[in-house]
């Protein structure tokens, strides 16, 4: 079976930034995929590529085997864009909204399906409202509306929780979910890392238009995490300073590899007759995931096979 | 307006552009027909209130009011039609809704289609406006000599405006740029084509210059229509609109094709 979304070799410059450098990327039929990575990692470009909006310098992007220049329409069919900015067109309700989005992909009789979508996504009191009347978070809705309208079997949500409330973010995720259930492949890309721990099955980091991690969610979270000490002390003895991920206080965070690690940093506390008040382990997160990632040095592309990696 | 005004008919893409480009000026057609059918009138009561016992044109076969209606009919087809494809696009551009149109799966030529026939819409919707509000003034209007070549010029003078509004509004960046597009371009072209004089009337230097003004075919070839009568060969009039208008459409289709401005 074709994945869902095949990306071979793919890069884009916008003049001396080069927004994309050598993307390869490949995504199943079904996953909860999750791009991270900070901004302006290039993370809208990619998605600009495969909805069509914007050409690639070099490498090529299918969406459920079709190319997305070669086989436009196609790509464009199987694909639903959730787009980063906040737009829409004041002239129309969001009925019409919905209505009109439908007709550009050919078709004209799928006001069940629209009913479905604006139930969903909370909008039915507000279907004849006009789009300006709407909230930021009203806007975003309908936004998500207008992708899945021609039901794709592919989605890319370009962050699409921003600025978004909590109550709607809950509903909107419990709609995406019951989306991917049912066998729509879903590629989110968020600021909030623990949406994208809690959703996604499989994540890549990109890293100035590279990708510098591509794993199931538990293999970063065990490969990279590792584990945090929290310690309370007033002191640090030096030759554990390197470990330090960050210290507010006298409460110190260090990354260690092993729990037996803790035994010798006890052992050198206890040397330096520094006295513990506190000591605990945290859970990794894919937050300190991301961030260390992010801070190890320049980005190298990922070396072929790199995901084979024991775990 | 509800949103029962907008069943969705079955068709390709296209077609649903072409309703929403219909709608969206309809949905303001006050400012959008209103508007420049009230300024063509005011035309009208001025100049043939001034103009018409000193200008003879056609030499006296026609009285100057009768053929300044036909003018400025065409003119507001042509200066409706090209605002309304540059307005939507760079209101499109600017707000960033262009994307829902660039995401779906039309084909260069359904997109254009669609942009160029909700402007001819939109243009030939004022020019019928305008030609009933003036038609009290020259009542032997509403019986024209060839009917077949008012529609012909009609419907290729929308085309062709439709169609420049479509390339400048994809060019241009902002509403200033355009601005400046319909004020150094459009409007120029629209004045020096013959719609308020007949070019014979004209030093021999600006009857020059007004042949190599495809505005001027435009109109000519549609006054031809009413009375009979042109300044040029309505055959040739034909021939060089209809020319204009097939290379102008396909130099749009060709930058829309290779994504200009709207795919970078
Ligand atoms: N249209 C553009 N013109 C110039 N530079 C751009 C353009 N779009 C993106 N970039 C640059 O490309 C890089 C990647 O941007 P983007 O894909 O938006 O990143 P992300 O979505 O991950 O924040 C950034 O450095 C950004 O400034
Ligand atoms: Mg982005």
């Amino acid at each position: 079976m074709t994945a869902a979304v095949d990306i071979a070799g793919l890069s884009r410059r916008y003049g001396s930034v080069q927004a994309l450098d050598g993307i390869d990327l490949s995504v199943a039929r079904g996953e909860f995929f999750g791009l991270l990575g900070p901004n302006g990692a290039g993370k809208t470009t990619l998605i600009s590529i495969l909805a069509g909006l914007v050409h690639p310098d070099a490498g090529r992007a299918s969406v459920m085997g079709h190319d997305v220049v070669g086989d436009y329409r196609a790509a464009r069919r199987s694909l639903g864009v959730v787009p980063q900015e906040l737009v829409f067109d004041p002239f129309f309700s969001v009925r019409e909204t919905l209505r009109i989005q439908s007709g550009y992909f050919g078709l004209a009789r799928n006001d069940d399906w629209i009913d479905e979508v604006l139930h969903h996504l909370d909008l039915t009191s507000k279907a004849d409202a006009n789009m300006r009347s709407l909230s930021g978070g009203m806007k975003r809705r309908v936004l998500v509306g207008q992708a899945l309208v021609h039901r794709p079997p592919v989605i890319v949500l370009d962050e699409p929780t921003a600025g978004v409330d909590v109550e709607l973010r809950q509903s909107l995720w419990s709609f995406i979910r019951r989306l991917n259930a049912e066998g729509t492949t879903v590629i989110l890309t968020t600021h909030y890392l623990e949406e994208a721990e809690a959703l996604c099955g499989r994540i890549a980091m990109l890293k100035e238009g590279r990708v510098v991690a591509l794993d199931t969610k538990q293999a970063l979270l065990s490969r990279y995490a590792g584990l945090t000490v929290r310690l309370v002390a007033r002191d640090l003895p030096a030759d554990w300073r390197s470990k330090l991920l960050r210290r507010t206080g006298d409460v110190w965070h260090l990354a260690i590899e092993r729990p037996a690690e803790l035994e010798a940093l006890l052992a050198s506390l206890r040397l330096a007759d520094i006295r513990v008040e506190e000591l605990s382990l945290d859970e990794a997160d894919l937050e300190q995931v991301f961030l260390r990632i992010m801070q190890s040095g320049p980005p190298t592309k990922m070396a072929a096979g790199a995901r084979e990696e024991p775990r | 307006m509800t949103s029962a005004a907008l069943p969705v008919p079955s068709g390709g893409g296209a077609w649903t552009l072409f309703r929403k480009e219909v709608l969206r000026f309809w949905k303001v057609s006050f400012q959008t027909i209103g508007a420049p059918v009230l300024t063509a009138f005011l035309y009208l009561l001025i100049f043939s209130h001034v103009l018409e016992a000193h200008v003879a044109v056609f030499g006296g076969k026609v009285r100057y009011t009768e053929f300044l209606v036909p003018g400025l009919v065409m003119m507001s087809v042509l200066q409706n039609s090209f605002a309304n494809t540059s307005s939507s696009l760079i209101q499109s551009k600017v707000t960033g809704n262009l994307v829902f149109v660039l995401l779906a799966p039309l084909t260069p030529a359904g997109l254009f289609s669609a942009y160029v026939a909700g402007a001819m819409v939109r243009g030939l919707a004022v020019g019928l406006g305008v030609f009933v509000v003036t038609l009290g003034f020259a009542p032997g209007l509403l019986v024209p000599a060839h009917p077949w070549w008012v529609v012909a010029f009609a419907l290729l003078g929308a085309a062709i405006l439709g169609t420049l509004g479509l390339i400048a509004g994809i060019w241009a960046d902002k509403f200033d740029q355009l601005a400046a597009f319909q004020n150094f371009i459009v409007v120029p072209l629209t004045f020096l084509s013959g719609v308020f004089y007949s070019i014979h009337s004209l030093p021999p230097a600006w009857q020059t210059a007004s042949r190599f003004n495809p505005f001027f075919y435009m109109i000519d070839g549609f006054r031809y229509g009413f009375f009979g009568l042109s300044d040029a060969p309505p055959l040739a009039s034909l021939a060089i609109v209809a020319g204009f208008a097939f290379s102008l459409a396909g130099l749009a289709l060709t930058l829309i094709a290779r994504g200009w401005k709207l795919r970078p």
